[in-house]
């Protein structure tokens, strides 16, 4: 099954919802908790990415039998350096982002700590991809 | 551990049930369903909440109780009630009165359920204070918000509080106490007024136990009018303050809301209402909630004093209580002479085992055959309307969805799609009818100028 989701850049009041929703859909296809929790903190992570960095952008989850992917693709100013943005504390958000307790430079980390793939494609000027893989025990 | 089979107070008179669908969209726990023009729970989804109940127009709902005539067969025979109950009595009763007119009852002893409340503060205090004790410590106080973790965030199971609520304390110190006067235990009946539909369920099967301690639970409703009769017809007033030598303001106020919270943890919270607290499990889980050391967590506005059987306006019974709680000394002030009997013995009868989850919305454990439910359910969507109208006996549109891949409701329950078929020549307008008498009963579309279920009735 394939969920979609719109994310419209700077809206961080509806940050989480792709994520909840998608934790829902999880739970009732009974996959273990600790799984869940990992799908839902890295997919929160990347629409955070995409509310505070980019201009718009679009989630779309992919659930079978045995995994799930989630596609998360933006129009906003892309990733010049993808190893430092991976790098704990390396953050670029504004001081506005900053203030709402977000952009600490923990998002990517945090994302690759709780997906079992990651992959990232990003031009400059243009926008970001965002893939990532979980597979269910 | 699961202690013993689950039991519901909550129960429907069909003779009453006019099917208005009021409790069906109330309940949080979308455990209703209206079957043949009558209302008809899940007994896996429903956790107690009562909503149902308060929303109903006709009353038809009921708690079942113990007969008050039971106390008899004991010679000791103790009322166990949770504080909240004075709080609903007119301002102008004294405790005294209420005392008084509860051992004209025929109780032998009286007492309120939160005392020596010191025990069980110190109690959650050293669990909290374990090195091993997941955080934020969810309160297992209100049975409704346990059973709601249990079914539908088995993964928030490992956070509930592992010991026992106030009734449970007070019915083994009961028993210390009179085995102290010379009873023998046979002889000691023990009857627990509810305030709520949870409570009872949770006195009468307990999470986490083996065996219930109690003997009969009488419903608050009911004992607010024997109470009041006694009182009206100029029932004594006798000093009864031994009886309560024990209570202490923050017994008084442990029901309310931040009753529990205020005592634990450098930061706790405090939610209460059924649809706040379902908010707020949904953001724990999502780990959104951080450094919260503590959440008391409750069914009803105003927790207890919002409580289903109970008579006065659960604002003034907050009012009433918080001016209460004034008079009565702190917690912590009661000293082991007060108490009277072995501390070390209650403490150790407050541990409740690990409590497990028991998910109830999964699509059954084949993880192929779930998927494809949840296919077929999205699919199915996409036909309804999305008005969640309730026509249809579910509470909304995705419910209906996911009655029909359970095999329990069909397409053609939806009025709309009916409706549409009608059009294309796909059903014909009889059978559509007679579908809609099948679901609805059949003198459901008579003419009746005394319908019930009118705007706020039931509110």
């Amino acid at each position: 099954m394939t969920l979609t989701y719109d994310i419209v850049g700077g809206d961080f009041t509806r940050a989480g919802h792709p994520s909840s929703e998608v934790k829902k859909v999880l739970k009732q296809l009974g996959i273990d908790a600790r799984t869940i929790k990992s799908i839902v903190i890295a997919l929160y992570e990347a629409e955070v990415n995409v509310v505070a960095h980019a201009y718009r952008g679009k989630a779309t989850i992919m659930i079978d039998d045995t995994k799930i992917t989630m596609l998360l693709e933006d129009e906003g100013p892309g990733i010049p350096d993808i190893n430092l943005a991976m790098q704990e504390g390396y953050s670029t958000a504004s001081k506005e982002v900053r203030d709402m307790g977000f952009g600490a430079g923990m998002g990517l980390p945090n994302i690759k700590k709780n997906t079992d793939e990651l992959l990232i494609e990003s031009e400059v000027g243009k926008g970001t991809t965002v893939k990532m893989v979980n597979f269910f025990k | 551990m699961s202690g013993l089979p689950k039991y519901h107070a909550l129960k429907i008179d069909e003779a009453k049930c006019i099917g208005c669908t009021h409790c069906m969209k109330s309940c949080p726990t979308e455990a209703i369903r209206v079957i043949n023009g009558k209302a008809v729970i899940d007994h896996e989804r429903c956790v107690d909440c009562g909503y149902c109940h308060r929303s109903c127009p006709t009353n038809a709902f009921y708690i079942e109780q113990d007969d008050i005539q039971k106390i008899r067969n004991f010679k000791y025979r103790v009322v166990l009630f949770p504080s909240v109950m004075i709080g609903q009595f007119p301002e102008k009763i004294s405790e005294n009165q209420i005392y008084s007119s509860l051992l004209k009852i025929g109780f032998t002893h009286v007492f309120e359920i939160e005392q020596p409340i010191k025990l069980l503060i110190n109690s959650i205090k050293e669990y909290l204070a374990a090195q091993d004790t997941p955080k934020p410590v969810i309160s297992t106080f209100c049975p409704s918000v346990v059973r709601l973790i249990q079914n539908r965030y088995p993964a928030l199971t490992e956070n509930l509080l592992l010991r026992k609520a106030p009734h449970d304390l007070a019915a083994h110190y009961a028993i210390e106490r009179l085995k102290k006067e010379g009873a023998g235990e046979d002889e000691i009946g023990l009857f627990y007024v509810t305030p709520c539909s949870a409570k009872i369920a949770s006195v009468k099967s307990p999470v986490g136990e083996k065996e219930s301690i109690v003997d009969g639970v009488i419903n608050m409703n009911e004992l607010y009018n024997r109470v009041m009769k006694i009182i009206e017809e100029g029932g004594p007033e006798e000093d009864t303050s031994s009886q309560r030598e024990n209570l202490t303001r923050d017994g008084v106020l442990w029901s309310l809301t931040r009753g529990e919270a205020c005592h634990f943890g450098s930061r706790s919270m405090a939610v209460d209402g059924m649809h706040n607290v379902i908010r707020f499990l949904e953001r724990l889980e999502d780990d959104q909630v951080h450094g919260i050391d503590f959440l008391e967590m409750r069914a009803c506005d105003q927790s207890c004093a919002g409580g289903i059987l109970l008579t006065g306006n659960r604002f003034m019974t907050v009012e009433r209580l918080e001016r209460r709680a004034k008079r009565y000394p702190a917690a912590q002030s009661i000293n082991k002479n007060q108490i009277r009997v072995d501390t070390a013995v209650l403490q150790k009868k407050l541990i409740i085992e690990r409590i497990n989850p028991k998910p109830v919305y999964i699509f059954g454990s084949d993880r192929t055959r779930a998927m494809d439910k949840m296919n077929k359910v999205q699919r199915i969507i996409c036909f309804l309307p999305g008005i969640d109208c309730g026509a249809c006996g579910a509470p909304n549109c995705h419910a209906l969805a996911e009655d029909m891949v359970n095999g329990k409701a069909k397409m053609s329950d939806c009025v709309f799609l009916q409706q549409m078929w009608e059009d294309e020549g796909k059903i014909q307008t009889g059978k559509a009818y007679r579908n809609l008498e099948k679901k609805w009963g059949i003198d459901r579309f008579k003419a009746d100028c005394n319908k019930r279920g009118r705007r706020n009735e039931g509110f």
